[in-house]
């Protein structure tokens, strides 16, 4: 040992890690258990079976404690060979919100204080369908349709290659096997870059826990999708992830009154997306960016 | 020479059979097109049609209805179309094709379709109108023309908005 004298530099170096240690441990034991469980949680697509129940249980729990309500978190994965897409007939959309509505609903979104809603329908005069900046969403006319206007829904796109998952600092925010953009709110420290990213303003932020009224949650909740978001977070449109792993239609698609939007697998040649696709003149929001949707809008030839 | 014979037995038979094989399941598909839709949208009571009508006189002449059925305003073609265009005289639980035969009123799909061919493709292939459930792995239903058109009087009508999103000043979007 003598022969190797012990440095100033060593000295600091084991000074600071005693010091890191010995600070981490009261701070740890002064937070409640459940925040140290959150602050250890794994990433999301690291975790092994065992420790994804064991986190759906201590988020079920919580979710008891907190709302009252028994929810049931699923985490199924992506079904093999699907690659979800989505079409939406412009020429039938009447503008009338009702997918807004049923969106946040089904999505257990903010109602009020601050409101969060993950479709914005915007209108436009017809004949000027390139100049979305020139669009509006707070439309409020006695009826729609309104005569010289269009009306397009905007959501999240979930791009093929999306913008909002590259800047993510912590990724945060992946694509899964079957298309679908999603946010592990846990994982997300919400930096907002996504929502600076994002060229279809589809995704929002939470500034406070959301309000929903106890009696209007939907407790059959997606980890991935639906379940309550705390503060500070980013989330999107899921394209229901809850409901098409199950082979349901999204909400927004069962609501329309008018049977706009239409929603299937696209690597399947018999789905109705596919159709729209082969038999309509379609085309995608701002296709330049090369961000790649899987959103078609149509018109009826 | 009999050998012949046999093997153009044989090859006979597998054309046959090759033809049978391409044509039978096309036609099977034909017959078995037929889409889970739920009930008509009757107005109460209203149906069957023969409680009424079945004791009536049948009278051709267009007119106007003063009796009965008053909340029917007929604008589809009206100038070249009267009511028994599309139900059946005879008996009056049945709508008529153009060809004349009978179809129930839960298939009045296929009346529809007989004008509007394209939307009718389109409905069949799910693109016009609007599928509920599950498109995978449970029951999907289709809605017919009738649930979201009058057929008596089709153009859609238009309704009230649901409210728009608060503006970034509202107080109602105050944390």
């Amino acid at each position: 040992m003598q022969d190797k004298p012990y440095t100033r530099r060593e000295f600091i170096r084991h000074l600071s890690l005693a010091a890191l240690t010995g600070l981490s441990i009261p701070l740890l034991s002064s937070c409640g258990k459940e925040q140290v469980e959150d602050f250890l949680q794994k990433h999301f697509l690291e975790m092994t079976r065992q420790e994804k129940e064991a986190l759906i249980t201590r988020l079920e729990e919580r979710y008891l404690k907190k709302y009252g309500r028994r929810f049931k978190v699923s985490t199924q994965e992506a079904i093999p060979d699907t690659l979800w897409g989505y079409g939406l007939d412009l020429s039938r959309c009447i503008g009338c919100r009702r997918c807004v509505y049923a969106c946040v609903e089904e999505n257990n979104s903010s109602r009020r204080n601050p409101q969060s809603q993950w479709i914005r329908v915007i209108r436009l005069k017809k004949g000027s369908l390139i100049n979305l900046e020139d669009s509006e969403h707070y439309y409020n006319p006695e009826q729609v349709p309104e005569k010289g206007f269009l009306y397009i829904p905007v959501q999240c796109q979930h791009c093929e290659e999306p913008p909002c998952v590259k800047v993510c600092p912590v990724h945060a925010t992946w694509k899964e096997p079957d298309g679908l953009v999603v946010v592990d709110y846990n994982w997300c420290i919400g930096c907002r870059y996504c929502i600076a990213a994002c060229p279809y303003r589809g995704r929002t932020f939470n500034w406070a826990e959301p309000s929903v009224p106890s009696d209007k949650w939907n407790t059959s909740v997606h980890y991935l999708g639906n379940r309550p978001r705390m503060r500070n977070i980013v989330d999107k449109c899921t394209f229901c992830i809850q409901r098409v792993r199950m082979g349901r239609y999204p909400a927004c698609v069962e609501v329309c009154p008018t049977g706009s939007r239409k929603f299937g697998n696209l690597l399947d040649p018999q789905s109705e997306i596919r159709y729209v696709i082969e038999n309509k003149r379609t085309f995608r929001l701002k296709e330049d960016l090369r961000t790649e949707p899987k959103f078609y809008y149509f018109f009826e030839a | 020479m009999k050998r012949a014979g046999e093997m153009n037995r044989i090859i006979y038979a597998v054309i046959t059979w090759y033809i049978l094989g391409t044509l039978l399941p096309a036609s099977a598909r034909e017959i078995r097109e037929e889409f889970p839709v739920p009930p008509p949208p009757f107005t109460e009571g209203i149906f069957p049609c023969s409680g009424c009508h079945a004791s009536m006189e049948v009278n051709q002449k267009k007119r106007e209805l003063k009796d009965e059925h008053t909340n029917i305003k007929l604008h589809h073609a009206e100038t070249m179309r009267w009511c028994l265009d599309c139900h059946n005289p005879a008996n009056r639980d049945k709508l008529r094709l153009y060809n004349g035969e009978l179809i129930d009123f839960n298939k009045s799909y296929m009346l529809c379709g007989e004008c509007h061919g394209n939307v009718f493709r389109d409905w069949k292939a799910g693109i016009h109108g609007k599928r509920h459930g599950y498109f995978a792995g449970g029951k999907r239903t289709y809605l017919l023309c009738v649930h979201c058109h009058d057929s008596h009087s089709p153009r859609p009508k238009p309704i009230k908005p649901e409210p728009p999103p608060y503006t970034p000043k509202d107080k109602r979007n105050a944390r």
